[in-house]
């Protein structure tokens, strides 16, 4: 019994460990599918990505493992000043960078680029888990506050620096975080849906009549949660719907002082009426995304078949729409396939999570499950045409060092701290 | 609120999130076709191998249409940057606003066409001279390359609208049809178009892939999908060539048509019309203007097959089914006489007859064609006895044994237009005259005129169930279909109504004497026993119509002609003839003797179009 809680795979959680394992594999093949080219010779060649990529999962092999050496408490001990050392980086690069396709996040080492914003996803983890667990005993307004103003505020103005406004989106996954550790009610959250929920009406179908529906049917929706009919009710009601009116006429202009891609790709995502050339600009990528996906019918065309992905009729397959690879060659059943794997992996996350002594491991634990959670929703979502275009990666499938090491590093710090989930950790 | 609630709400959230997205999925891959149809239409290059059309000989083996290589210049509107569009406009001599016109209707804007890789056909059948200028220059040309395909070439200029013309699908059938694709072509008359499905072949298709420069990326699945182009097959046509261009001479500068068919197996060896045109006209890029041309010329109307499309009043020559009707009937024979008073006596001289004896059997009747004769002939048939007074009866059975012998119904030929002709019914003089009207009323039917119309098709097939004794086959044009067996539903033997044998000798010897002493002495051909009718039709258009049918030799007959010249006066004048002459060219194979080769110059130089009027109206013998 010694000997084995010595050993060093001693309580590693194998299931979460064969998922990871599964989806770098079938990731990898994808990759090679993606870029996959008859004429080429398929000798190992760094210039060509799947190689460069197999390299990347050696790379994060070898940290996982470092990983699983390390001591557990070196990362509560140095959460924050790994937090304090990433926003550095990511600082540094919003000087010293390089563009690449339009985002100025990348650190460039000859043929090799490091983006930092992908490291900030785990290290903003670890930073909240450090925070969170160590004021138990405080009043959840006061930890709200610091966790919004000291570590979200700052990483996310920094990434939106970067020109990288996908990735500052990864950071609203923190709310499922907030919400299991009781900083927001429920209440809140369906709050925040509805606000969504009428912003987006308000971009579809700006018009007055539309608005004073919404907002009728909010103040009707409110009003069942919020049954007591006292005067701070009735002020906050009133609150409320001016707010929602307000986002309602607002939103539009808005819409229209965004970024010129950002707009188009909102336009093209909800059908509103848009040039020709936006059309073709930003509507494009979905469009050939979903005739890829939608082309692969139940079963797929077979592996190294696709005919949109391989002769590159889908712009960016090989990185944020590596999914239509899938859809279209492994069809519904790859896909479904792909997304229950995602699913597993997830509840086994939140199930580790719950069964810790540990605070921080617990708060770590669903930070890991939230960014999993809101990669797969925007990701997926974006090349189904249910989002509109994000660029955010597929863990483990779309191409890049940068994101599959950083997934590693969230994953396996994970793996770790729970195989010491005997010990409490501070 | 209970923390250890919450895990189960983010499970819950989760799994109704993984759950919505592969609904979407089933849907996206599963359930929607569209996508489907996109990949296809965008990674697909469908290249069709077109097969060349089958040969088309006549009956005596010599090649009438054949192919020849024409070339359509293909673009692809995107990889058009850099192109000299100058140099191509100047050698497809349009100018630069057709130029850009052609790009805007393919594509819907020049900006559009610039991301346009679907390809379209800029301009088609080039010929081969065309295609050498191009060719030269093809390098500068960038997004344009040429695709071989065959046209058709006439080896004969005859027989235009026999043979038809090819031209490209319509769109409506495009959309309704699973064989034919836009820019395909197709029969559209004549020949091309009745053996459409055997002379085209069937295409072959080879399925490549492309990327998103429109670039070949090999075969799909190596190619186990693509077919291989099957050839179309050779037709053997009935047709004899130089009766056919003998025909067409002789008709020239006449308006009117002209059926010649071999009694014993049907077959059409000549069909004239005229005017007519040289079918290689409508071959080739200049097909539009060249079509247009035809199409608008309104006297003349050269797109009309008039030997199968128009029909005419038969005139006198009707006479010879009048007889045969009568005597199947059992109320005329080889004696009856009827008298004629420069008229017929019941009626108040109508209609009215030329000078000859009086009275005539039914022997001289025919040879001498008088009037008065064959209106008391139809009169007994209306007015025959065993009808008990009802003449409607007679009528009926009247319209009952001529529809037998293929007139006034469709006959059935291998052409695409057969027109049905014109055959009164008993509703329709019902209408014109009321419910009780009388024989006399409709008297004129009984030489050939008033309601009556027939193609020279159907006057011709007349002849040949004549000749026959009692039987037709049906008129076709197409022998057999490649090496296959002869077509089977030509041997049907149609029979008539008319089944008393003597009627027909008795007619038939009114037919020799025609050449003997009658109406047409003057077309007999020495050693050659013909056997003909002459006829005069009037009509509401203008000068009679000269008409004649005949066939020969009395014994074992070898062809049946049947010939309509519009205005032309006489059925001795221009009819007679030029039957005669078609009888001798295909028996004899020549024009023999001095007064037969003076008479077929005659024939050939005849200009009824564009001559005096006036002079017209005589005999050309006398000129």
């Amino acid at each position: 019994m010694r000997e084995k809680s010595n050993s060093l795979f001693y309580n590693i959680d194998w299931i979460t460990v064969a998922i990871y394992f599964i989806l770098i594999l079938i990731g990898w093949m994808n990759i090679y599918s993606a870029v996959y080219d008859e004429a080429s010779s398929t000798i190992f060649n760094l210039s060509r990505l799947e190689s460069k990529q197999f390299i990347f999962i050696l790379i994060a092999i070898v940290l996982a493992f470092s990983i699983i050496i390390i001591d557990a408490s070196f990362f509560t001990a140095t959460a924050y000043i790994l937090f304090a050392g990433i926003i550095l980086l990511n600082i540094v690069v919003c000087f010293l960078g390089t563009d690449i396709r339009g985002s100025h996040s990348w650190f460039k080492f000859g043929s090799f680029s490091f983006q930092p914003a992908e490291f900030a996803k785990w290290a903003t983890a670890l930073a909240i888990a450090k925070y969170l667990s160590g004021v138990a005993k405080k009043e959840w307004r006061t930890k709200l506050l610091v966790t919004i103003g000291f570590i979200f505020i700052p990483i996310a103005v920094i990434v939106v620096l970067q020109n990288e406004t996908g990735c500052a989106l990864v950071f609203a996954a923190f709310i499922i975080v907030m919400y299991r550790e009781g900083l927001v009610q429920g209440i809140f959250l369906f709050f925040g849906l509805l606000v969504v929920l009428s912003i987006i009406i308000g971009l579809k179908y700006p018009g007055f009549i539309i608005g004073v529906a919404v907002v009728l049917l909010l103040i009707a929706a409110f009003r069942l949660m919020l049954v007591r009919r006292t005067v701070k009710q009735f002020l906050l009601t009133a609150i409320i719907v001016s707010l929602f009116s307000g986002l309602y006429l607002v939103a539009p202009k808005v819409m229209e002082k965004l970024p010129e891609h950002q707009t188009g790709r909102i336009k093209s995502w909800l059908g509103l009426p848009v040039s020709r050339a936006m059309q073709d600009r930003f509507g494009y990528n979905t469009k050939q995304s979903m005739i890829a996906i939608g082309s692969g019918g139940w079963a797929g065309k077979g592996y190294l078949q696709g005919t949109q992905t391989k002769y590159r009729f889908v712009p960016e397959q090989e990185t944020d729409f590596i999914f239509c690879t899938v859809g279209e060659e492994w069809g519904f059943v790859g896909t479904a396939f792909i997304i229950l794997l995602y699913l597993i992996l997830i509840s086994r996350l939140i199930i580790m999570s719950e069964r810790q002594r540990s605070d921080f491991t617990r708060i770590y634990g669903y930070g890991v499950a939230a960014i999993f959670f809101i990669h797969l929703v925007v990701n997926i979502g974006m090349t189904i045409g249910l989002l509109p275009v994000i660029g955010i990666p597929l863990p483990f499938f779309s191409y890049g060092g940068s994101s599959l090491i950083s997934f590693t590093i969230l994953l396996f710090i994970f793996v770790k701290l729970d195989s010491q989930r005997l010990l409490i950790l501070r | 609120m209970n923390s250890g609630s919450r895990r189960y709400i983010i499970i819950a959230f989760a799994v109704v999130v993984a759950f919505l997205y592969i609904l979407r999925l089933f849907y996206v891959q599963v359930v929607e076709d569209k996508y489907k149809l996109s990949a296809q239409n965008q990674a697909f290059l469908y290249v069709t191998d077109y097969p060349p059309r089958g040969n088309i000989f006549d009956r005596n083996g010599k090649l009438l249409v054949i192919n020849q290589v024409a070339y359509d210049l293909m673009v692809v509107p995107r990889n058009m940057k850099g192109c000299d569009t100058l140099g191509l406009c100047k050698i497809l001599n349009i100018s630069i606003s057709d130029f850009y016109k052609r790009l805007i209707k393919f594509s819907g804007s020049v900006k559009e066409a610039s991301k346009d890789y679907r390809t379209y056909i800029f301009e088609t059948q080039m010929l081969p001279e065309l295609n050498a200028r191009i060719q030269e220059r093809l390098y500068r040309f960038n997004g344009f390359y040429v695709q071989a395909r065959t046209v058709r070439k006439y080896n004969y200029a005859i027989a235009a609208h026999l043979l038809g013309y090819v031209g490209e699908v319509n769109q409506a059938l495009v959309d309704t049809s699973s064989y034919y694709k836009s820019g395909d072509y197709i029969g559209k008359s004549g020949i091309e178009k009745s053996y459409e499905s055997a002379l085209r072949g069937i295409k072959g298709v080879q399925i490549k892939m492309r990327d998103v420069h429109n670039n070949i990326k090999g075969s799909f699945k190596g190619g186990i999908y693509d077919t291989a182009a099957k050839r179309g097959s050779d037709l053997i046509c009935t047709l004899d060539a130089e009766l056919q261009l003998l025909g067409e001479k002789l008709m020239m500068n006449k308006i009117g048509g002209l059926a010649a068919i071999d009694p014993s197996t049907g077959e059409i060896l000549a069909l004239v019309t005229s005017p007519t045109y040289d079918p290689n006209i409508l071959v080739g890029r200049d097909f539009p203007k060249n079509y247009t041309l035809l199409l608008n010329d309104s006297l003349g109307k050269p797109l009309i097959n008039r030997a199968s499309q128009s029909f005419y009043p038969p005139g006198s020559t009707f006479k010879l089914m009048n007889a045969l009707i009568a005597q199947q009937e059992g109320v005329l024979n080889g004696t009856t006489t009827y008298p004629c008073a420069m008229g017929f006596p019941l009626n108040k001289g109508m209609p009215g007859c030329h000078e000859h004896g009086s009275p005539l059997n039914l022997d001289g009747a025919i040879s001498q064609s008088c009037n008065s004769y064959f209106s008391y002939v139809f009169k007994s048939i209306l007015d025959n006895k065993k009808y008990h007074g009802k003449n409607k009866e007679g009528f009926e059975a009247w319209r009952k044994y001529i529809q037998s012998f293929g007139a006034g119904v469709r006959v059935g030929t291998d052409l695409p237009f057969d027109a049905r002709g014109s055959l009164p019914t008993v509703a329709y003089y019902n209408k014109v005259f009321g419910n009780g009207w009388y024989t006399m009323n409709v008297i004129s039917l009984g030489i050939g005129q008033a309601e009556l119309g027939l193609t020279p098709l159907q006057m011709c097939n007349v002849v040949c169930s004549i000749a026959n004794r009692g039987y037709f086959y049906t008129p076709h044009v197409i022998r057999k279909i490649g090496n296959d067996n002869p077509l089977e539903k030509w041997a049907l033997k149609n029979q008539t109504l008319i089944t008393n044998n003597d009627a027909y000798e008795n007619v038939i010897a009114g037919m020799a004497n025609v050449f003997i002493n009658g109406t047409a002495r003057s077309s007999a051909i020495i050693g050659i026993e013909m056997c003909g009718k002459t006829g005069t039709a009037q009509n509401p258009h203008g000068d009679n119509h000269s008409v004649f049918v005949c066939f020969a030799p009395r014994i074992n007959p070898k062809i049946c002609v049947a010939i309509l010249v519009e205005n032309a006066g006489q059925g001795a004048w221009w009819a007679a003839p030029i039957a005669s002459l078609m009888v001798e060219q295909y028996l004899t194979g020549k024009i023999t003797g001095q007064p037969r080769l003076d008479i077929k110059k005659r024939m050939e130089e005849g200009d009824l179009i564009h001559m005096d009027p006036t002079i017209k109206k005589t005999n050309p013998a006398f000129w």
